[in-house]
């Protein structure tokens, strides 16, 4: 025993790398090469979505019958719809329409599905059960007639679609919070945490969130994908965006009765789609592979 | 009074007995071992007394008092002088009584935890500065650059090279001794009156075991604190403790202080316990082991607890009876019908290192 009070130091280790953990995920996707291609899509379009009155060449609803069906050319590089407006100014247009749409709905589906999920995965008992099994009714249903329903029972709109996207999107959230929280819950730190007297709700915040995030992370990624397909879906329908606005889905319907004649009026909001759709899927998966904790804890 | 003490403790889940009643008390700058096999109870004690484990998992009965907040001995206080807060009431409270919230305010404020493993009792993605000053924020209301200063503090205390630098380090960039000392320093940052180690140096090797060992040891002499250290290791014990129970088939079977229990144990399990330690000196040798496994705690003999295992069984009522805890000297209980008064059994010197 030292008659000092302090005690004989540990030897120190080489130097600490301080880098936050969420700092290092950051640097990890930008070095995965698919990411980055993926990340740059969406940077395109975010930029279209935020400054499309200013890049579209004509206005959205520039009506000029006598150029009606045009081919792409280079006054329209997408050609022009049945009404002589430019496609490719549409295309631009509709692109903020998508993006609010499926972040909204997927923030909605996010925000009390996670809410949902963590209170289940972490009381248990009748919490749990009530939540999984309203859950389960919900994925009883396709996902596409459960959003068909619901804007059948608010009536169509953007804002009806983004709830509807929204609202059967929660159980999906809901499921992938709570199977993680089930194991986060019994790590000895979160019961370290509690036998320190931290409040249930400070310990869920503090320790429970943060470590369950990453699958959430992803999911939100590929949520968002989905929500433009269900968008472009609803609003081909009729249910979503009202025309004369702009969107993709709306465009395709008007194309359907043009195909043989207008093939440009289709393909190129169909474009629109597929590339976003493939961006964020992209990015989803990259996400999955950096924040994947069996692949980074050694490093 | 007791800094802690627990009172005929009995816990129940489903339809096996883990507990039938333990008492135990350790008094402020004392320390209190506890011993016995994987299974004895020795964790479950300290987890049903402070409310970790409870309904509707398991069904606890007894008491646990805490103590009056023991005054003295507090030199360690940040410049606010965290160690000046007490409760309101100023004497003992029931722990299994409490409402969800007082259980949480004693939890971390007045009783520390320091358990097995270091590399799993800590965040792995909180720095060490967040989850040390946690506590500070939520029992002492500390603002962020006053719990900041309480943290380097703690972490020079525990010894602790370059604070500043640790403060902000991640788990999985400090060594598993480095670990576990910040596991003591988060037990030890609201002053607590109890501090509870949970085979705290069991998964680290034997050297840094001997650091955590001194450290805890010191500690406790400057700050008063009363531990409970529990350990299935009599050596590790046996250099910490005051006084030590032994547990078997959720019963003490043999206490005493840790001289008269080296000396003069009584129990053939705690014989049998000593008997099994590794030794030096003994190489090639199998270790000693006590034959049989515990008992199963849904279907408990009617007799003795041990009878199966017992090298002694020389009473007729060793199968039928349950022995009661009873002195065997002043301060010296023992639950067995065979026990001797006092064995000859000398105190090895290496043996309490």
């Amino acid at each position: 025993m030292t008659t000092t009070p302090r005690l004989a130091p540990e030897p120190t280790h080489g130097t600490a790398r301080r880098r936050a953990p969420w700092v290092r995920s950051l640097v990890a996707l930008l070095h995965h090469k698919v990411a980055v291609a993926g990340l740059v899509v969406l940077a395109v379009l975010v930029v279209c979505a935020l400054f499309g009155e200013q890049l579209a060449p004509y206005p959205a609803n520039a009506v000029d019958i006598s150029r009606a069906l045009q081919p792409p050319s280079t006054a329209h590089p997408f050609g022009t719809d049945d009404l002589g407006r430019d496609v490719m100014s549409r295309v631009i247009l509709a692109a903020s329409v998508s993006l609010q749409v499926s972040v909204v709905s997927v923030t909605i589906a996010l925000v009390v599905g996670v809410l949902l999920g963590l209170v289940a995965g972490y009381f248990g008992g009748w919490p749990d059960t009530v939540v999984m099994r309203v859950a389960d009714v919900m994925f009883a249903f396709p996902v596409m007639l459960l959003a068909i329903a619901i804007v059948a029972v608010l009536g169509p709109g953007l804002t009806t679609a983004m709830i509807a996207i929204g609202v059967v999107y929660v159980p999906i959230f809901a499921r992938v919070t709570r199977a993680s929280v089930l194991s986060v819950r019994e790590e000895p730190y979160v019961r370290a945490a509690v036998s320190l007297g931290a409040h249930p709700g400070r310990v869920i915040v503090r320790h429970v969130l943060p470590n369950v995030s990453a699958p959430i992370i992803v999911q939100t990624s590929l949520s968002l994908a989905f929500a433009i397909l269900s968008e472009a879906a609803l609003s081909f329908l009729g249910l979503g965006v009202q025309p004369p606005a702009p969107s993709w889905g709306r465009m395709l319907f008007d194309a359907k009765a043009f195909l043989d004649q207008a093939w440009w009026m289709g393909v190129f909001p169909g474009l629109a789609v597929f590339v976003t759709v493939l961006a964020l899927n992209l990015v989803g998966d990259a996400l999955r592979d950096v924040l994947d904790v069996r692949k980074t804890v050694n490093d | 009074m007791p800094a802690l003490s627990v009172q005929d403790l009995h816990v129940r889940i489903k339809d096996a007995q883990i507990l039938r009643g333990v008492s135990w008390s350790v008094e402020h700058g004392q320390t209190l071992g506890i011993v016995g096999e994987s299974g004895s109870g020795k964790s479950m004690t300290v987890l049903a007394a402070t409310g970790l484990v409870g309904p509707p998992l398991a069904q606890v009965t007894g008491r646990a008092v805490l103590g009056a907040p023991h005054s003295s001995g507090r030199s360690s206080g940040g410049p606010d002088g965290p160690a000046s807060a007490t409760l309101p009431d100023g004497g003992g409270q029931d722990l299994l009584t409490l409402s969800p919230a007082g259980r949480r305010a004693v939890r971390g404020r007045r009783i520390g935890f320091v358990f097995q493993d270091p590399a799993t009792s800590l965040n792995p993605i909180l720095d060490v500065e967040r989850q040390l000053t946690e506590g500070l924020e939520e029992h002492l209301g500390m603002t962020r650059r006053a719990a900041r200063g309480r943290a380097l503090e703690l972490l020079e205390m525990v010894g602790i090279p370059d604070p500043e630098r640790r403060l902000r380090a991640y788990p999985h960039e400090l060594s598993g001794g480095m670990r576990q000392r910040v596991m003591i320093a988060i037990a030890l940052s609201c002053d607590p009156d109890v501090l509870i180690a949970d085979e705290a140096t069991t998964a680290l090797d034997v050297t840094i075991q001997a650091q955590i060992i001194d450290a805890v040891r010191d500690l406790q002499e400057r700050l008063g604190t009363a531990v409970v250290w529990i350990s299935h290791d009599l050596g590790v014990v046996g250099g910490l403790a005051d006084e030590v129970v032994v547990l078997y088939g959720g019963q003490v079977v043999e206490q005493a202080d840790v001289l008269t229990l080296f000396a003069q144990r009584s129990h053939p399990y705690t014989e049998g316990l000593f008997a099994s330690r590794p030794r030096l000196g003994s190489a090639g040798g199998h270790l000693t082991t006590i034959p049989g496994s515990p008992p199963d705690p849904r279907s408990l003999p009617a007799g003795c607890v041990f009878y199966d295992r017992c090298t002694l069984r020389s009473d007729p009522r060793c199968a039928t009876h349950r022995p009661e805890l009873v002195p065997l000297a002043p301060g010296h209980l023992v639950r067995s019908f065979c026990a001797t008064p006092v064995r000859d059994a000398p105190l090895d010197p290496e043996e309490t290192a």
